[in-house]
């Protein structure tokens, strides 16, 4: 195996709305900042790969629109995933373990203020039993809790804590939507958004974007002191058919996690949980301990840019191991509804 | 093709599904034993978003709000594109100028349509065409009308026709179409690079 | 970035964006469908012999292809639910309703479909339900219209 690197990370500031950029005005200055920061230019890089959908903004090839920020002339090695960034950085992690790159760019961004979020996201679902359906994200989300909660697995106090608890965290963070929360009692007593999931469950709809580059090797440690090492990495899917399975557990986590290798030992943990009670799943399929520090960035719930919101948590990790901050961590990324398609990859300084 | 190259093929059963066998409906609520099998179903889907352009296309619309065609020049080579999101795609930097190009302009390419899509497609056949408006480094895409289309050429002067006055928005479409001015083809080596 | 913020001097416009998508069913989704058409439900057994309603074409476990279909009830249990308070465009009921997991008796796993109520405080996991049949079906899940709860 190669040994492959983030050697540098870069997200913007994540807002509810951002009517006044579109979006390749948005991702690039995160996208010349990564680059910027270990003294790099598109020509120093072998492979970029992005992560983004066109029904979020309504806007069609939205991603060939965003190389305008990358600066893809003369021609690049280019790919794409309609995916969570983190997809991108796993397609990427493998050209490189290919032996076709030394060198990569991966970003994921979106716009989901424009459309309504939780319709738009229903045209993911199974096209035959339940789209038709048109069921809204939120919706969804509540038929996972519910089970959760009926299977006493959790609370909604419990819930409620977690959504405390990371965006007490995203203080902490300048790039954050949501920092700071109203206390546990005050938001348990407000009304259902959706019974059982109140608003504070969950992430809010964000416009936003991130940038990470990856470097093998050498090349990693010419760039930067302390590279982030990606010691392992995996993604796995569970069964789209809701009615088919075990909502409250997510097998494909644990399996994903197992691969990556991921053991005692961590310091933190990033996890891409958008609802509440999921976070309780991942962490869980993780097999994290108690001492494990969970989302110190705020998660999904204090920002949650579609198609990047995964990749950012790698970034955060990253992020800590290049500040010698940590030493090791597990970042976790999702894809599509109610933890179906799960990354899971650890991270270490040298 | 050499005889003896091996010839692939798919494995027996691939890209099949086996017929399920479905019990006898006889006792059904409808009675109804001429209902024709479901094959296929319709899935529209239509989504409405609140649309809003950015910083360098809000620039170029409100220019032709005002009959005026705004480009954005890149920062390093000058190059001005037109219409822009907003970055120079050659050095993936942000453009900060905007600058005003044609009204005048060369035709780059074109093609004869015969097919026409959309509310607002000219009768049939018409002429599409990419237009370099004078002093912008990449081509527009616009309908050529008033000539011939077996006239229409690489090189031609055309100009735009916009809407009347009272009629101007912030769109597009205020350039109706576009069509030959009374002047020299301009030289196809001196397109390289437009094109 | 804030300066330029200012939603007074932005240019926007409602953007309309439809797909007329057809799909074809293949012969187990289209077997499902031309039954809800004749107000029956089928299933489809897999090879641990459990009902997979709404059936699918392939084993979940070994991923043989799977073809014995058999008839399962118009009534079954709610196994998870969530309140929809603000229906949105497109969804069957247009009142304030329930999303729900629904098991059909004689079906081992559940469907997605929406229980109409009056409130939430009517809908409980476990409660029973009934199929309330569209007037006019054409063979889509939204043939059926809703579930019903059933008075027991």
């Amino acid at each position: 195996m190669t040994e492959v690197a983030i050697v540098s990370f870069a997200q913007t500031d994540h807002q509810r709305a951002r009517p006044e950029v579109n979006e390749v005005e948005m991702v690039q200055p995160v996208i010349h900042q990564a680059l910027e920061d270990v003294g790099a230019t598109i020509s120093d890089i072998d492979f970029t790969c992005s992560g983004s959908s066109d029904y979020l903004a309504g806007q069609a090839f939205s991603f060939v629109m965003t190389l305008d920020a990358v600066g893809a002339w003369p021609p690049i090695a280019e790919s794409h995933v309609e995916m969570d960034g983190a997809w991108a950085l796993y397609e990427a992690w493998l050209k490189i373990q290919a032996g076709h790159a030394d060198t990569a760019l991966v970003y994921g961004y979106s716009k989901a203020s424009p459309g309504d979020l939780p319709r738009v996201l229903s045209r993911g679902l199974d096209p035959y039993y339940q789209g038709p359906l048109w069921p809204d994200s939120v919706a969804v989300a509540g038929l996972q809790a519910r089970q959760m909660l009926d299977s006493a697995m959790i609370t909604e106090a419990e819930m409620t804590e977690i959504a405390f608890r990371n965006r007490e965290s995203a203080e902490n963070n300048p790039h954050a939507q949501l920092r700071g929360s109203a206390p546990v009692e005050e938001l348990l007593a407000q009304d259902y958004l959706c019974n059982p999931l109140r608003k504070h469950d969950c992430a809010p709809i964000t416009d936003g974007g991130c940038a990470i580059v990856l470097a093998a090797g050498d090349k990693a440690r010419d760039w930067v002191d302390r590279p982030a090492w990606l010691r392992g990495i995996d993604h796995r899917i569970d069964s789209h058919n809701f009615g088919g399975r075990d909502l409250t557990v997510a097998p494909s986590i644990a399996i994903a996690a197992e691969s990556a290798g991921v053991s005692p030992g961590l310091d933190v943990a990033e996890v891409h949980a958008p609802f509440s009670h999921q976070e309780k799943i991942v962490t869980t399929g993780l097999g994290l301990s108690d001492s494990v520090e969970v989302n110190p960035s705020g998660g999904a719930l204090a920002a949650n840019p579609m198609m990047a919101a995964g990749l950012v948590r790698l970034g955060e990790v990253a992020k800590r191991i290049m500040s010698e901050e940590i030493d090791r961590g597990v970042a976790h990324a999702t894809g599509g509804q109610l933890l179906q398609q799960n990354l899971v990859a650890v991270l270490e300084g040298e | 093709m050499s005889e003896d190259r091996p010839i692939s093929a798919f494995p027996d059963g691939l890209w099949t599904q086996p017929q399920p066998s479905v019990p006898s409906g006889d006792d059904t609520v409808s009675g109804d034993d001429t209902v024709s099998e479901v094959q296929r179903i319709r899935t529209p889907a239509s989504f409405v978003y609140d649309y809003t352009p950015g910083r360098a296309p809000s620039r170029f619309l409100r220019g032709l709000a005002e009959k005026k065609i705004l480009g954005e020049k890149c920062p390093v080579s000058g190059d001005v594109y037109v219409p822009s999101r907003g970055m120079s795609p050659v050095e993936g930097l942000p453009t900060t100028e905007a600058v005003e190009v044609g009204p005048k302009a060369t035709i780059t390419s074109f093609c004869v349509v015969h097919i026409g899509f959309g509310e607002n497609a000219p009768p049939t056949p018409f002429v599409s065409a990419l237009i370099l408006p004078d002093g912008a480094a990449v081509s527009l895409y616009g309908t050529i009308l008033g000539i011939p289309h077996g006239d229409v050429r690489i090189g031609l002067r055309v100009e735009p026709v916009w809407l009347p006055h009272d009629q101007l928005t912030t769109s597009f479409e205020n350039i109706t179409h576009w069509e030959p001015i009374d002047e020299p083809d301009v030289a196809a080596e001196r397109l390289k690079g437009h094109m | 970035m804030a300066g330029a913020n200012n939603s007074q001097d932005l240019l926007r416009a409602p953007l309309t964006i439809e797909f007329g998508f057809s799909r074809t069913t293949g012969p187990v989704i289209g077997a499902f469908l031309t039954g809800l058409v004749e107000q029956r439900v089928l299933g489809i057994k897999d090879s641990t012999g459990r009902i997979v309603c709404p059936p699918v074409e392939y084993d979940s476990v070994t991923g043989e292809p799977i073809t014995e279909m058999v008839e399962v009830g118009t009534e079954g249990i709610i196994t998870s639910w969530s309140w929809v308070n603000t229906p949105r465009e497109g969804q069957p009921v247009q009142d304030p309703h329930a999303l729900a997991l629904i098991r059909l008796d004689g079906a081992d796993t559940a469907m997605m479909h929406v229980v109409a109520a009056d409130s939430d405080e009517e809908v409980a996991t476990g409660a029973r339900v009934r199929i309330r049949w569209s007037a006019e079906r054409t063979g889509q899940i939204t043939d059926i219209e809703c579930f019903e709860l059933v008075e027991e």
